[in-house]
């Protein structure tokens, strides 16, 4: 696998882009994985009863789906020094089908004497953003 | 409501938090997580690891069993109904791999609150207890996550 190098790189360059499926089996897959059993997650009469249009999909599974992406371009997921994220707007996730995320990674802010890379995410759900000032920080020789 | 004298307050380290290759598989397969070096031994070590990397976000379950200690404490004052998750912030002072025995001290940043809106931040240092160590031994910093939630308070 070829890694990409800091030299090639031009703030603004488009380097990932992908789709991310979400139904409410990987919802409860997540819940287990992760050990998050809240049920606003999985229970959709809890989810609308606290005012949610319905089950919503964890932040963290969001966040944690979508820098995927990120780890695949940089060849190394270790590589990946930092992430962050807000959570903007929520991710309802129906009973039938699945929810669609796109994702797009570009150069945000080139450090060559710290060898990394700022890659920010710009992440949708029917065209609106559910995650705001979304970092990845890769580390790339 | 959120109670304010949390604010600052630091608490012990946790238990080690024993991490497991499957467990790191199951995770990545979980958030999508594709890349080889998190499945595949052999893929890992080819980039120079010991064992199965985990993947950027795993953190957050030993963050989050950590953050337990405060948020499911009844005098905090939290009401899990009404969260709603603000922001994280992983800082990976080197990735986490199986074998890892980790232990988390739990600082309590911050608790606001503004027109019946309040916000807590938590920050987990997680640390490699040097053979699981429990006493003063030496420490590695691994990771340090930063957490926001926002509480809606009874009228809002």
């Amino acid at each position: 696998m070829t890694r990409p190098a800091l030299a090639d790189l031009t703030v603004g360059d488009v380097v990932a882009t992908g789709t991310v499926e979400l139904d409410r089996a990987r919802l409860v897959r997540y819940a287990g994985a992760s050990g998050d059993f809240n049920r606003i997650h999985w229970d959709e009469s809890f989810a609308t009863g606290v005012g949610l249009p319905d089950v919503i999909a964890h932040g963290m599974l969001t966040m944690g789906s979508v820098v995927g992406v990120v780890a695949d371009w940089a060849g190394d997921p270790g590589a990946v020094v930092a992430y962050q994220t807000r959570f903007t707007k929520p991710v309802p996730v129906p009973h039938d089908g699945a929810a669609v995320v796109e994702v797009s990674a570009a150069v945000g802010a080139i450090d060559a004497d710290a060898g990394t890379v700022r890659v920010d995410l710009t992440v949708t759900h029917e065209g609106a953003k559910v995650l705001g000032r979304s970092q990845a920080t890769v580390r790339l020789s | 409501m959120a109670n304010p004298d949390f604010a600052g307050r630091e608490y012990p380290a946790t238990a080690p938090y024993s991490v497991g290759r499957e467990k790191l598989r199951e995770f990545a397969s979980a958030v999508g997580a594709a890349h080889p070096a998190h499945h595949d031994l052999v893929a890992a070590r080819g980039l120079g690891y010991p064992d199965l990397v985990a993947p950027p976000t795993f953190a957050v379950v030993v963050a989050q069993r950590a953050e337990a200690q405060y948020v499911q404490d009844p005098d905090a004052g939290i009401d899990f109904s009404r969260v709603v998750h603000a922001d994280e912030k992983f800082t990976h002072h080197r990735p986490i791999v199986a074998g890892d025995e980790l232990v988390t001290v739990l600082h309590v940043d911050s608790v606001t609150e503004r027109a019946g809106i309040a916000m807590v931040t938590t920050r987990c240092e997680i640390f490699a207890a040097a053979d699981g160590a429990d006493g003063d031994g030496a420490r590695e910093p691994v990771a340090t996550v930063s957490s926001s939630l926002v509480i809606r308070g009874e009228d809002s």
